[in-house]
């Protein structure tokens, strides 16, 4: 039997593959979120900024900005399932070719609190062309969710 | 009715403009007036989605439409002190072609005491062709 890789070797490789995954897409950084890995579950946050305010009264984060954040959510979920047995493979990774959104939805549960923001996303039907996607948000309690976001996707084309 | 009018623009207007999201993706409405809006974003590469294609994150186009159906619904004659979004589906038709400004158009064309519903539709500079359209519910305070 193969003798396991050293644990630092695979967080290595792990954690550079969902660094060169997330550092593509430039609209995450615009909006400063960032996603947190244990194993293979993934985790986005959103740190709170000024600028993702949408209504100053409240205040209250942009309902924008919230679906935004759902959606890369789902988009870098997707990617990340779809590259996993690869980057555990250690093979070199094929140029990033994202999914594309075919509709979202957001359900608004409660207003967003000037505060870090969190998310999930589940995959619940992937297939070759098109893939079903749930996302949760919450801030301070997980269970209590204050958007949540369901979309169907396009997958890129694979070479195999 | 001039009053009216006037008042709704003067409402929406600063309601949108005092949004710190919509200044951070450069958002400025060319129309607004009876339960519609206009509302336009520019390209910027700080905003694109897919480096290979140069194209806006969906996240980017779903924010302006967010925005575009919460200014029409303060401008219908409901005369709403307030709004928030309770759900909005959006449905990306195309993508939209790289260093274009996307223009969100919202309709909102149904008031109840509580629920105003918005559809709206998004384009690039090929007007004929949407980019994406939405629909969606927003909670209303009314006077």
């Amino acid at each position: 039997m193969k003798r396991p890789e050293p644990v630092q070797v695979i967080k290595q490789r792990r954690d550079s593959a969902l660094k060169n995954l997330v550092e593509g897409v430039p609209y995450i950084g615009f909006l400063g979120a960032r996603f947190d890995r244990r194993g293979d579950e993934l985790t986005a946050v959103l740190p709170y900024d000024d600028k993702l305010i949408g209504n100053p009264m409240l205040p209250a984060l942009h309902g924008g900005a919230v679906a935004a954040f759902l959606e890369m959510t789902a988009i870098i979920e997707l990617s990340w399932a779809a590259m996993w047995d690869q980057v555990e493979q250690g093979r070199e990774m094929p140029p990033l070719r994202l999914p594309k959104t075919i509709d979202f939805t957001v359900d608004y549960l409660r207003s967003g609190l000037p505060r870090d923001a969190y998310a999930r996303a589940r995959i619940n039907r992937s297939g070759r062309r098109y893939a079903s996607v749930h996302v949760e948000g919450w801030q301070d309690n997980r269970s209590r969710l204050f958007a949540q976001a369901s979309g169907r996707f396009l997958m890129p084309a694979r070479d195999d | 009715m001039t009053n009216t009018t006037d008042r709704q623009d003067r409402i929406a207007r600063a309601f949108i403009e005092s949004i710190p999201h919509a200044g951070a993706l450069g958002m400025a409405i060319t129309q607004i007036s009876n339960g519609q809006a206009v509302l336009t974003m520019p390209y910027d590469p700080r905003f694109v989605g897919d480096p290979a294609t140069g194209v806006l994150h969906g996240g980017a186009v779903f924010a302006l439409m967010d925005t575009a159906a919460g200014a029409a619904v303060m401008a219908s004659d409901s005369e709403p002190v307030s709004t928030a979004t309770l759900d909005l589906r959006i449905d990306y038709m195309r993508p939209a072609t790289a260093g274009q400004a996307i223009t969100a158009r919202a309709e909102c064309y149904h008031v109840t005491r509580s629920v105003a519903f918005v559809r709206a539709t998004a384009v690039d500079d090929d007007a004929d062709r949407p980019v994406a359209t939405a629909t969606g519910a927003f909670s209303v305070v009314l006077p």
